[in-house]
């Protein structure tokens, strides 16, 4: 049973905090603007992209999924802390079910990575695009979706650790992989085979290549999206729906 | 009528034995004391009581709810204080409550005036709309108790709620505590390894390595230990010791300066004493067994001889069973 009353406290707490905390606020686009200025211009004097973008453009929508791979899998693995030091403990007593409480957690960490993923959309005059309104509110809409799959995600992987030690080992080892090999920076069509593979297996890839059908459209075939948007769209639900089934299973049973 | 009940609770984290079969029942209104060193189970069996642990064996009641298979119904009707603090500091004190509210349900309408009624209780009103990390140690406290009664639980679990505090707050939050089954119409169960502090239970149970070793009344279990203790100051201890020994049938034996002696009530006894002793008497003072008494008496040691080393060694093993084995 789902109690929306729990989902509803949990994501109404986390956003009472974000907009109070100014400087996490500040932060969060701290590290986009710092790969898009010091990566991003950078490789664009570098990589001749061929075509009518140049690559600090082709990066934009790599970078709007990055802010999302950060926010989404770090609010969800705040479940760490909580669950051994603090609020956690409060939640976990009270009279909800563990299903709502993990789907909570999912629901509060997409709203708050999206918001942040919307505060680096709106950047994108500064990279010389020039996008229509609709464009924009898809692409946020887009990045709801991807924040939820990845929220679920970081709850399952939350519910594997018990301590904030392993946070180095899901930062090295998760999540810098999952950027990298996300078709962020490169696409993936022009990748090895064997690497290629290991970028279809990961759902960024297709947060990524949803961004760019819909903020890149009609690039040269050679740096546009791999895949159709609809695919996308259909990759990220379906993962979505998984990854919340067995991030509310694993938590009901290991927490 | 009890509002808890435990038979033969036993909880093992792999070679550890937590808990060891304990038994006891907490009458609806009254103020439990479960009393023990660090290490002892008591943490352990607030856990299961609060559904946040599976026990091994053994069976755990609140309300009439069984812990183990209606833990829903059960964190219905329980409020907790944990050892560790559990507000969240980047909220005010208005908003911990309320959504504390809101999680258990509190109807809409009542939502505020609960949530205002159990700040003033604990006198936190007029700091309500302040982040909860500005707070003293000791106002925390005081706000988590607020927190646990807004839903006006049946039951109250308050583990080890004076941890930590200075002896000013102390005093104060156990003002509190000690109003609260009148005022707030709950039953309190309690832990607290400070011996003075549980003279304010109805009744206490002493727990040591995971078994009870005695239970009653303060009363009760002070008079287990003997009766009180007459220090008396005289020109001549000896002969002092010796005439009360012949006057009046009492042991009487000599520490440091001092002649003590064993009487099974102090008040009446003295006035005797006097009388017989005369002018001889310097000075006298009467101790009365503690809590402290009855648990040295009981295991042959002080209740907080142990190293802080040992209570950390102890709850490590604990955390990382757990974190292998355990994951209920």
């Amino acid at each position: 049973m789902i109690e929306l009353r729990a989902v509803y406290v949990i994501t109404a707490r986390e956003l009472k905090k974000l907009l109070r905390e100014r400087t996490r606020l500040l932060s969060t686009i701290a590290r986009p603007v710092i790969w898009l200025a010091f990566v991003g211009v950078g490789l664009s004097r570098l990589v001749p992209t061929g075509g009518d973008i140049t690559y600090l453009q082709f990066f934009f929508p790599g970078v709007v999924a990055m802010t999302i791979l950060f926010s989404a899998i770090f609010s969800a693995i705040s479940i760490i802390w909580d669950k051994e030091f603090g609020y956690m403990k409060e939640i976990l007593v009270a009279p909800v079910s563990r299903s709502s409480i993990s789907i909570g957690k999912a629901v509060s960490g997409s709203v708050v990575s999206t918001a942040q993923a919307t505060v680096v959309l709106l950047l994108f005059p500064f990279v010389g695009l020039h996008l229509q309104v609709g464009q924009v509110l898809l692409a946020v809409a887009l990045s709801g979706l991807l924040s939820f799959c990845l929220a679920s995600l970081g709850i399952l992987i939350a519910t594997f650790y018990e301590s904030f030690e392993s946070f180095s080992i899901i930062m090295n080892f998760i999540v810098m992989p999952m950027f990298f090999l996300s078709g962020a920076m490169y696409p993936i069509k022009q990748l090895p085979p064997l690497l290629a593979a290991m970028a279809r297996m990961n759902p960024l890839t297709y947060g990524v290549d949803a961004l760019k059908n819909v903020l890149l459209p009609g690039t040269d075939v050679m740096m546009s999206a791999d895949f159709p948007l609809l695919t996308d769209i259909l990759v990220l639900s379906f993962l979505s729906l998984l990854f919340l089934f067995m991030s509310t299973e694993s938590f009901k049973r290991r927490i | 009528m009890s509002a808890v009940i435990v038979s033969n609770l036993r909880k093992v984290f792999g070679p550890i034995v937590a808990v060891d079969g304990v038994s006891f029942e907490v009458q609806e209104g009254s103020i439990f004391g479960f009393l023990g060193p660090n290490g002892a189970g008591k943490t352990t069996t607030i856990n299961i009581l609060c559904t946040l642990l599976k026990p091994t064996s053994g069976e755990a009641f609140i309300c009439g709810y069984n812990c183990l298979r209606e833990p829903e119904e059960v964190r219905r009707c329980i409020g907790i204080v944990f050892q560790d603090m559990t507000l969240d500091k980047d909220l005010t004190a208005y908003e911990n409550l309320l959504y504390h509210a809101m999680l258990y349900n509190v109807d809409r309408r009542k939502r505020r005036q609960r949530v205002d009624e159990a700040l003033r209780f604990v006198g936190l009103y007029d700091r309500r709309d302040d982040l909860v990390k500005r707070f003293s140690g000791g106002m925390k406290r005081r706000l988590e108790v607020a927190r646990a009664v807004v839903h006006q639980p049946k039951v109250l679990f308050l583990d080890e709620p004076t941890l930590g505090l200075d002896p000013q707050s102390r005093t104060n939050l156990w003002e509190f505590i000690r109003r609260l089954p009148e005022e707030q119409g709950v039953t309190v169960f309690m832990t607290t390894h400070y011996m003075e502090e549980a003279e304010v239970c109805d009744r206490i149970a002493i727990i040591d390595r995971g078994r009870i070793i005695a239970e009653g009344s303060p009363e009760e279990l002070k008079k287990t230990v003997g009766g009180d203790l007459l220090y008396l100051k005289t020109r001549d201890n000896l002969q002092a010791a010796e005439r009360l020994s012949t006057g009046l049938g009492l042991q009487a034996t000599l520490r440091g300066d001092e002649v003590m002696v064993e009487v099974p009530r102090g008040e009446t006894c003295l006035p005797d004493v006097i009388r017989l002793l005369g002018d001889d008497v310097i000075s006298v003072r009467l101790q009365r067994p503690t809590l402290n008494d009855v648990f040295l008496k009981l295991t042959g040691k002080k209740i907080r001889e142990e190293t802080p080393d040992e209570k950390d060694t102890f709850k490590e093993a604990v955390r990382a069973y757990r974190r292998r084995f355990d994951r209920t």
